[in-house]
């Protein structure tokens, strides 16, 4: 009993000096919570994050951004508990680990009133966020088709390699084959070979030896196109007219298609800048005198070499 | 139907062949499903990829045939990788992109993948821990640590030491890819020094009984902390010939290679709980894992959703036909 009682005191004290410095302060605070970086692409999302709480607050003194990354659903669901009662946060920029696990959790930080903008990955009810931020996969499926299509004519022949079997990849997918349909461009096989640059080059190894006649390859994910690569050089196979397309927007990719790679020529843009872009719009829900709540699905952007350079961060991870 | 002894010789064919009845029938499916499976180029990816897992797993047979076990080694071999590659990115100021900076990288490798391995053994012999625990926190430890150097991303070897280091992993020499001339060196040091030498029978030994081994004035402690040196060894020798492939490590870097390793031993006749190992085995496990995959790519009759399905039941048969006990009953029924 003794001890409880020692530690309800040392709560009420904590609480205590919590409340005072909140009232000392009348910043906006915006909490900024996504996973702990564990590839390549959250890598560069840390980064942009990074980034982009460094110019705002430059920008508006009285913004405060505080930015947590957690390794597991579990580790977020109580970081985002965190930046309410120990930070009373005013917004809550969120890239959920997972959606079902994370949807009460923010719903919890929405009853403290604060402001929820979503990015990327949905909830699993709607109406809980302000405001959403997300690339669009179909999108990206699209864009890559119809760049195929003003490549290859009838009778040519692709083969596509996949990420790892999910809603994201089944939508790139479908969105694809969609849009290749009709247009006589024969599909070989498609492959998982889950966004990885070693998996990529043992299914890319293993097409070439099947398939004699192959004039492109859709990869999808940059990383997959690196392995793509190795296996068509090693093969003797990346001449003739023979091109990759992959996606996301890696560093070196978009260097490669600024000096003018003929093999990768171009790259489909599924930005870890996103959520700078959240980060932005969240910031303009305190400053801007228009309204910003909505849903904001960023576009799927062509990259080549004409506007490769906008997108190009060579300081960024990835 | 079958006469008797003509029963027997297929049953024993089955037990101390099974593996390598299992890895021929996967060569005519695989040849059935598209003859150019067996296309030189085919035949040399297969097994220039098995060399990994390969070498990988002669290091494991070492280890589980004395009792332990070693889960650390995907995540060592890509944290050798990551350090191999920040080494010699860093040494081209000094040495230049020569044949120097990629022995430094090599080196580096070797002393890593030998200091490694003596943690997880010092760890299970003189800190008495599991072998099973010890190398699960090396795993996490080794796999964060890759994450942490890689700044979450991925590492890149210098553009130009990969000009240097490519012809390992991509080179030919008599006809064989420079990984499978690696890989057989590798097996035929195994296969020696578990069938030919002391080391070997002591090994056995103490996988068999460890308490009786230490009465027999067996250096029980010394020899185990040895399977998990000779497991670091392999891990290093495999990083080595890894590396140049892609020149790059991230922390998706041999994610899954300790279960392959394991899967191979056991494939191959090496009994999980120790105290019996077939290095030969090992071989024939490590190629039947690796042409189950190439197989799978080679069809889009199986749904792709379904391929671990494949793998595991194709490696649950491998092993029941060299267990050999099915071929025993049926005799009796008869």
């Amino acid at each position: 009993m003794k001890k409880l009682g020692k530690i309800s005191a040392l709560v009420a004290a904590a609480t205590l000096s919590i409340a005072g410095s909140a009232t000392a302060q009348d910043k906006i605070k915006i909490g900024v919570s996504y996973p702990t970086p564990t590839h390549a692409w959250a890598a560069g999302m840390n980064w942009h994050a990074e980034k982009a709480e460094e110019r705002l607050e430059a920008l508006y003194p009285d913004v405060d951004l505080i930015l947590v990354n957690s390794p597991d659903p579990g580790a977020q669901a109580s970081a985002l508990e965190d930046l309410v009662s120990v930070h009373q946060i005013d917004a809550l920029v969120v890239l959920p680990f997972e959606s079902e696990p994370l949807t009460d959790p923010v719903l919890n930080v929405k009853k403290s009133g604060a402001l929820i903008t979503v990015v990327d990955r949905g909830l699993s009810q709607p109406g809980i966020e302000d405001i959403y931020v997300a690339g669009n996969n179909p999108e990206l499926g699209r864009v890559s088709a119809q760049y195929m299509k003003t490549r290859l004519n009838e009778g040519d022949n692709i083969v596509v390699l996949r990420g790892i079997p999910t809603l994201i990849d089944n939508e790139r997918f479908d969105a694809f084959m969609a849009e290749m349909e009709g247009s006589g461009v024969n599909i070989l096989d498609h492959k998982h070979a889950n966004w990885n640059r070693d998996d990529g080059f043992e299914v890319m190894q293993d097409f070439l030896s099947r398939f004699p006649d192959i004039d492109a390859v859709w990869a999808q994910d940059d990383d997959i196109a690196i392995g793509v690569v190795a296996a068509l050089k090693q093969a003797g196979r990346d001449g003739d007219g023979m091109f990759v397309v992959g996606g996301a927007g890696m560093k070196e990719t978009i260097k490669g298609i600024m000096d003018g790679n003929e093999l990768v020529p171009v790259d489909v843009l599924y930005p870890p800048a996103m959520i700078a872009t959240a980060m932005d719009v969240t910031v303009a829900a305190f400053k801007s005198n228009g309204p910003v709540a909505g849903r904001y699905i960023l576009g799927a952007t062509l990259i080549t070499k004409d506007n490769a350079e906008q997108f190009y961060f060579p300081d960024s991870p990835f | 139907m079958t006469t008797s002894p003509k029963t027997r010789n297929f049953r024993i064919d089955f037990k101390t062949a099974g593996p390598a009845i299992a890895l021929l029938i996967l060569c005519v499916i695989g040849f059935l499903l598209n003859p150019a499976f067996i296309s030189e180029g085919n035949i040399t990816n297969l097994l220039t990829r098995s060399a990994f897992i390969g070498i990988i797993a002669v290091g494991a047979t070492f280890v589980i045939t004395a009792g332990g076990i070693d889960l650390s080694v995907g995540s060592m071999a890509a944290v050798i990788a990551g350090v191999m590659i920040i080494v010699m990115n860093g040494a081209v100021d000094t040495f230049g992109t020569g044949v120097t900076t990629v022995l430094i990288g090599c080196g580096c490798s070797i002393i890593l993948g030998l200091g490694a391995g003596w943690v997880n053994g010092v760890l299970t012999t003189k800190g008495k821990i599991e072998a099973f625990i010890v190398t699960l926190g090396t795993m996490g430890i080794y796999r964060s640590l890759v994450t942490y150097f890689a700044d979450g991303g991925t590492l890149s070897l210098n553009y130009d030491i990969r000009g240097t280091y490519r012809p390992v992993y991509y080179d030919s020499f008599f006809g064989l890819p420079i990984p499978v001339w690696v890989f057989i060196v590798v097996a035929i040091c195994g296969w020696l020094l578990l069938n030919r030498t002391a080391f070997g029978r002591y090994c056995t030994a103490i996988g068999s009984n460890e308490s009786v081994a230490q009465y027999s004035a067996i250096k029980v402690d010394r020899i185990k902390t040895l399977t998990f040196v000779i497991q670091g060894l392999c891990v290093s020798l495999a990083t080595i010939i890894y590396v140049p492939r892609l020149g790059s490590a991230s922390s998706s870097t041999g994610v899954l290679w300790e279960l392959e390793a394991i899967a191979a031993v056991i494939i191959g006749g090496t009994v999980l709980k120790g105290g019996y190992g077939r290095i030969g085995g090992t071989i024939l496990g490590a190629l039947i894992l690796t042409t189950i995959g190439n197989i799978l790519n080679f069809t889009d009759m199986i749904s792709n959703y379904l391929n671990g399905t494949m793998q595991g039941l194709i490696i649950i048969v491998a092993v029941w036909l060299q267990r050999g006990e099915w071929g025993r009953t049926k005799h009796k029924t008869e």
